[in-house]
C-alpha cells in the first residue's frame, strides 16, 4: 500500500478514532495574547489525542443555526482537560465569539481529534525535534513540546517561533520555563514587526542561517513540523529543504482566516 | 445543544449551495501535509498504471495538454470547512483520458491517484467519469501555482477537496478500494460533502 512519504506509516496505527459530537462544557479561560485565549473544557468521552491532532468545534444559535470550525488540541495527551488556544479574527464568526464571550459554565459541541499526520508521538520518534511556529501556529507544537516533557522524552529538541510583536508571542513565559529546565531543548523567538525596549532575542523572518545553526545542534537530521499562515509554511519549508532536510522528514500544517 | 448567547452571522449563508458544516470564503486556503514539490515540466509525465505499477499510457506535458482541454466552473468543498464557489479551471477530463489510452472499459473499480511527493487518494471509476472529474492546469485563467498543486491537480469537485490531489502525476488501476494518504490518516474513505463524509466511520 502507498503511504506518503517513508515514515507516514509508523504514526497510523495508534491514532484515536474520532468521536461523535459531544459536549464540552467550558471549566476556565486564561487569556494568552491581547487577541488570543485558551480554553479548558471538559469532555466526559475524549477518546485521547496525539500531540499536533486538531478537534472540531460546533456553536449552534437559538433557532438551531450552526457554525462550525477546526482548532488545533493545546494540551498533552496526558491531561485530563481539553484545551483549545484560539486567536480571535475580527472578520470571523467563531473565534470573536469563542474568545470574547464564552464563560465558564457554558457549552458547545467538540469532536475529535482529527488528522493522523501532523503528529508526534514520543514513544515512536527517537530522532530529533525541530519545530518551526509562526504566530498562532505555535498551538500544535507547543503541545508536542509538553508531551515531550511530560513522557520523559529525552530527545534533542528545538523550536523556532516567528511572532509579530513581543506583545503577539503565545505562551512566552510556559516557553521560558521549559528552555530554562531542559538542557535538551532550544528556544529561539524571534520577532517580524519591531523588537522591544529589552528584547534580545532575534528580529526579522527566520532565515537560512538560524535554521542551519539549530539543525547542526540537533546533530543532522530531525523530524520537523511546520505550523503558521500558508506563506510563513511555505517559505519555512523550502528553507529546511535548502538546509538538506528531506521532504519526507519535514511535515506542514497550514492555518488560515478559514482555518481557524 | 445550543450554546449560551451564540448568534452567528448568516450573511454569507446561500444554504442550497452549502453543504452542512460549511462555510464561505473569498480567498483560497491551502492545505497540504508537506513542502510544495516543484517538477520541472520536462520531467512532467501522467501515466495510467495497472494495479502492479506496469504502464498502460503516459503523456508528456505538451502531448496532455494537446488532448483537448475543457473548461469547467464548480464549487468547492474543503474538509477544514470552507467552500469557494463559482472557482473556473482548465484542463482534461478523465473521460478524454481514458479515451486517449483506447481504455473503453476501465480495467478495475477503483483508481489511487499518485503524486510528487508521494501523497495518494483513492477513487471509484465512475466518481471520475460523465465530466466529474478532470485533470487541471489553469486555475482562474492563469497556470495553476505550486501551492495550489501546480504544474497539475486532479479536480473531483463533488467531494471533499483532498480527493482533488494536488501535483498528481496518474492513476493506478485497483480491484480493492484501498485507503490512500489522508484516508489511512482517519478521513472518510469516499468523502462527499453532501452528506458529511469527513472522517473514517461517518
Amino acid at each position: 500500500m502507498a503511504t506518503h512519504g517513508g515514515n507516514s506509516g509508523t504514526t497510523v496505527t495508534r491514532v484515536p478514532r474520532t468521536s461523535a459530537w459531544q459536549p464540552a462544557t467550558v471549566v476556565s479561560t486564561r487569556e494568552e495574547t491581547r487577541r488570543v485565549k485558551t480554553i479548558r473544557f471538559a469532555v466526559s468521552n475524549w477518546p485521547g489525542h496525539l500531540a499536533g491532532q486538531h478537534a472540531d468545534v460546533r456553536l449552534t444559535a437559538e433557532d438551531g443555526y450552526r457554525a462550525e470550525r477546526s482548532y488545533s488540541i493545546a494540551s498533552p495527551p496526558e491531561t485530563p482537560a481539553l484545551e483549545l488556544t484560539v486567536e480571535r479574527l475580527d472578520e470571523g464568526e467563531v473565534s470573536p465569539f469563542l474568545t470574547g464571550q464564552l464563560q465558564p459554565g457554558d457549552a458547545i459541541q467538540l469532536r475529535g481529534p482529527i488528522g493522523g499526520h501532523f503528529v508526534w508521538s514520543a514513544s515512536e520518534r527517537r530522532r530529533p525535534l525541530l519545530l518551526v511556529g509562526g504566530g498562532i501556529g505555535i498551538v500544535p507544537l507547543m503541545c508536542m513540546l509538553q508531551h515531550r516533557r511530560l513522557s520523559g522524552s529525552d530527545v534533542p529538541a528545538a523550536l523556532l517561533y516567528s511572532a509579530r510583536t513581543r506583545d503577539d508571542v503565545i505562551y512566552h513565559e510556559g516557553l521560558r520555563d521549559l528552555a530554562r529546565l531542559d538542557a535538551r531543548f532550544t528556544l529561539r523567538v524571534t520577532l517580524t514587526r519591531d523588537s522591544a525596549p529589552g528584547w534580545c532575542g532575534a528580529t526579522g523572518r527566520i532565515g537560512l542561517p538560524a535554521v542551519q545553526a539549530l539543525l547542526d545542534d540537533l546533530g543532522g537530521e530531525a523530524d520537523s513540523f511546520v505550523c503558521g499562515g500558508a506563506g510563513f509554511v511555505e517559505a519555512a519549508s523550502a528553507l529546511l529543504l535548502e538546509a538538506g532536510q528531506p521532504a519526507h522528514a519535514i511535515r506542514t500544517e497550514r492555518f488560515g482566516p478559514t482555518g481557524t | 445543544m445550543i450554546t449560551r448567547g451564540f448568534q452567528g452571522r448568516r450573511s454569507q449563508v446561500e444554504s442550497k449551495r452549502l453543504p452542512p458544516g460549511q462555510h464561505l470564503t473569498r480567498d483560497f486556503p491551502v492545505l497540504s501535509a508537506e513542502p510544495t514539490p516543484h517538477t520541472p515540466l520536462n520531467a512532467w509525465t501522467f501515466a495510467l498504471q495497472a494495479e502492479d505499477g506496469t504502464g498502460i499510457a503516459s503523456w508528456s506535458w505538451d502531448e496532455f495538454r494537446a488532448l483537448g482541454p475543457s473548461e469547467v466552473t464548480v464549487d468547492i468543498h474543503c474538509v477544514t470547512r470552507w467552500s469557494k464557489f463559482d472557482t473556473d479551471w482548465r484542463g482534461i477530463t478523465v473521460d478524454r483520458i481514458f479515451e486517449a489510452a483506447a481504455l473503453d472499459d476501465p480495467p478495475s473499480p477503483y483508481v489511487m491517484a499518485f503524486c510528487d511527493g508521494g501523497y495518494t487518494t483513492n477513487l471509484p471509476v465512475e466518481d471520475l467519469l460523465e465530466g466529474k472529474a478532470l485533470v487541471v492546469w489553469e486555475y482562474d485563467g492563469e497556470p495553476l501555482a505550486p501551492e495550489h498543486g501546480g504544474p497539475a491537480r486532479l479536480l473531483v469537485p463533488h467531494l471533499y477537496f483532498w480527493k482533488s490531489a494536488k501535483w498528481v502525476r496518474g492513476l493506478r488501476f485497483m480491484d480493492d478500494n484501498e485507503p490512500g494518504f489522508w484516508e489511512v490518516n482517519g478521513y472518510h474513505s469516499y468523502g462527499d460533502p453532501w452528506r458529511e463524509q469527513r472522517y473514517d466511520g461517518d
